[in-house]
């Protein structure tokens, strides 16, 4: 049996109640943390247990924690990322529905341990009926004492509050997510000072994901260490899959991080095979950004060995035949779907989501869209592909935030894997129009399933 | 001339108050929904209300406004139909959805029926990716989308509307 760290109450009936959340043995590690630990020793906890940032870059989060800035006098501030935008990638969503006191919980203990006493969480603007579950969420926790003036008696205040966004991938860049809570355009910053010197309001100010909050809450109720034990290697802990595309289970799943990428697909706990009865052509495992593998490539790594649903095997290779654990947006494409197309609806949501600050990524974006249109409506040319990889490979690396990289490393690995695929539109103009390419010699090494 | 009733004004106040002293600008993206939801978009009139409410410049009102795409520049109708059309739910059927839409209400994307009822736009990734194909309507998403189910969603527009097919 799989182990499940966050969504093990899911569905227990009334659980986004206080009353029930609390008789299932809700709010402990606030008591545990407030009144049993100091801020410094919640911080240690977190560092201990390896937990990683679960937006996306997966940037240890306890010593992200400890880099917070703490100068006499000013006020800090914790701002919890729920501007969940990345394609493939709706699991804080499922967590804020339906658990939404797992995340105060978590948010309270995190700014307990970081001396936050206003306490923000920044939601895009499109999940519009979600601050109404948080908003009330946060109205039981205050009437139960456990948010609002001297918490358990412990002195320490604590305010929550919920923010909308209004419709822009780029304010879950965290810089960008700070501008757009002072209420300006959500234009990344160049860095340094980092947030944790200089965050909303020039205050030292952490930014993490809604899931790393939530894990936050096993990890002090079981201790960092019990914690790490769970997953392997630097995957420690439960991570939240969203699954999506043409696949028989689409959801959320919670998993442990030591099971394999063919067990996840085709195992009825998890996607529960391909939609259909068709076969696997790719995968993008971790939210769009990251490079989309071929069949072959996904289960099993270039060297021939299993692929796991962790951090390290699934980067595994590098760009050159791996890909990334990102967000946990798991995009399934099944043998109908045409890569070219696929590549260039990605193309057109960065270019409509470059806040267009730095011209590489401004510029770039447009271009490597209308060329991967010209493509797919079978009017490209040969040197089309050449020019994508080329404008892709001066984005990367070339702008303030990583959307610039995020928007290249698709159509690189698009390119990288599938050029035959591209060349056969450009051969075929007409025949593009009415077929796909199928699954030529990207097929599932899988034997079909009768 | 646009003003908030009493009920709006206590609603940015509290919003206000979220924040450090002098910090009110925070309050805008808020307010600008809040705007939004009382006069269905938002006109030059009403962002430069919004300003003199939050003591801005009209500027810093108007580069926010058209910075996030959620903000409507120019009136929508009663019911706005967003769909995504981002890889996930384009693996999903969705250009079949929005052809579908375009066809039943005979308008194309970006355009108002002209009854002033509906609205299409297509709009990127709204994180319902494993519900696919979807659209947002108002608050709340509409998901798993088929013919049938737009049928009955217009069919019920048009019913809360009080307007008789």
């Amino acid at each position: 049996m799989a182990v499940k760290l966050l969504l093990d109450k899911a569905h227990v009936e009334g659980i986004r109640t206080y009353e029930v959340y609390r008789r299932e043995g809700g709010y402990r590690s606030v008591e545990k943390a407030l009144k049993q630990m100091s801020p410094d020793a919640v911080t240690e906890e977190v560092k201990k247990s390896g937990l990683r940032g679960r937006g996306g870059a997966g940037f240890p989060a306890g010593m992200k924690w400890s880099f917070l800035a703490k100068p006499e006098g000013i006020p800090r501030h914790l701002v919890c990322n729920a501007d969940e935008s990345e394609p493939g990638t709706f699991k804080d969503r499922y967590l804020m529905e339906f658990l939404p006191h797992l995340l105060i919980e978590g948010l309270i203990v995190a700014s307990y341990a970081l001396g936050s006493n206003a306490t923000y969480i920044y939601i895009r603007g499109e999940y519009a009926w979600i601050p109404d579950i948080l908003e009330h969420a946060i109205e039981e926790a205050k009437a139960n004492g456990f948010l609002g003036k001297n918490i358990l008696g412990t002195g320490f205040d604590c305010e929550i509050y919920v923010q909308r966004g209004a419709g822009a991938y780029i304010c879950g860049e965290e810089t960008a997510l700070i501008e757009s809570l002072e209420g300006k355009r959500g234009n990344p910053r160049i860095k340094p000072p980092f947030p944790a010197v200089k965050g909303v309001w020039d205050r030292p100010t952490v930014v993490n994901n809604v899931e790393t909050l939530a894990a936050v809450v096993p990890i002090i109720n079981m201790g960092g260490e019990e914690y790490a034990k769970i997953g392997v290697g630097k995957s420690t802990g439960t991570k939240l899959i969203s699954a999506c595309g043409n696949i028989n289970k689409p959801g959320v799943y919670e998993i442990d991080m030591t099971i394999s990428v063919e067990e996840f697909i085709y195992s009825d706990e998890y996607c529960g095979g391909i939609a259909n009865g068709k076969r696997l052509k790719a995968c993008i495992p971790g939210g769009s950004s990251v490079p989309i593998l071929p069949a072959n490539l996904l289960l099993k790594t270039a060297k021939g060995e299993t692929r796991y649903m962790n951090y390290e095997s699934l980067s595994d290779g590098g760009f050159a035949t791996g890909s990334m654990m990102g967000s946990g947006g798991f995009i399934v494409l099944d043998e109908d779907q045409c890569v070219v197309k696929n590549t260039y609806t990605l193309a057109r949501f960065y270019r409509h989501e470059s806040c267009g600050q730095c011209s590489p990524c401004r510029e770039g974006t447009g271009w490597m869209e209308k060329i991967l249109k010209k493509i797919d409506s079978g009017k490209g040319s040969k040197s089309d592909i050449d020019l994508l990889w080329d404008i892709q490979r001066k984005i990367e690396g070339n702008t303030i935030c990583p959307l610039g990289d995020a928007a290249a490393w698709p159509v690189a690995a698009a390119i990288r894997h599938f050029r035959d695929e591209f060349e056969w539109h450009v051969n075929n103009p007409q025949e593009c129009l009415t077929r796909n390419y199928g699954l030529a010699h990207y097929a599932d090494p899988r034997p079909v399933a009768v | 001339m646009i003003t908030f009733s009493e009920e709006r004004l206590n609603q940015v106040k509290k919003i206000v108050a979220r924040y450090p002293e002098g910090k009110q600008k925070s309050a805008l993206i808020p307010v600008l929904h809040l705007a939004q939801e009382e006069y269905g978009w938002l006109s030059a009139e009403t962002m430069d209300y919004v300003a003199s409410l939050l003591q801005l410049e009209p500027i810093e009102v108007y580069e926010v406004a058209t910075f996030y795409s959620m903000f409507n520049l120019k009136p929508v109708g009663k019911y706005l139909f967003e769909v995504c059309q981002t890889g996930p739910c384009m693996i999903s059927g969705a250009d079949n959805i929005i052809d579908y839409i375009k066809q039943r209400l005979g308008i194309s994307i970006g355009e108002t029926t002209p009854d002033g009822l509906f609205t299409l736009k297509t709009v990127e990734c709204l994180g319902a990716c494993g519900y696919a194909p979807m659209m947002q309507l108002g608050k709340h998403f509409r998901e798993h989308l088929t013919r049938e189910k737009v049928d009955q969603i217009i069919e019920n527009c048009r019913k809360e509307a009080g307007v008789l097919n």
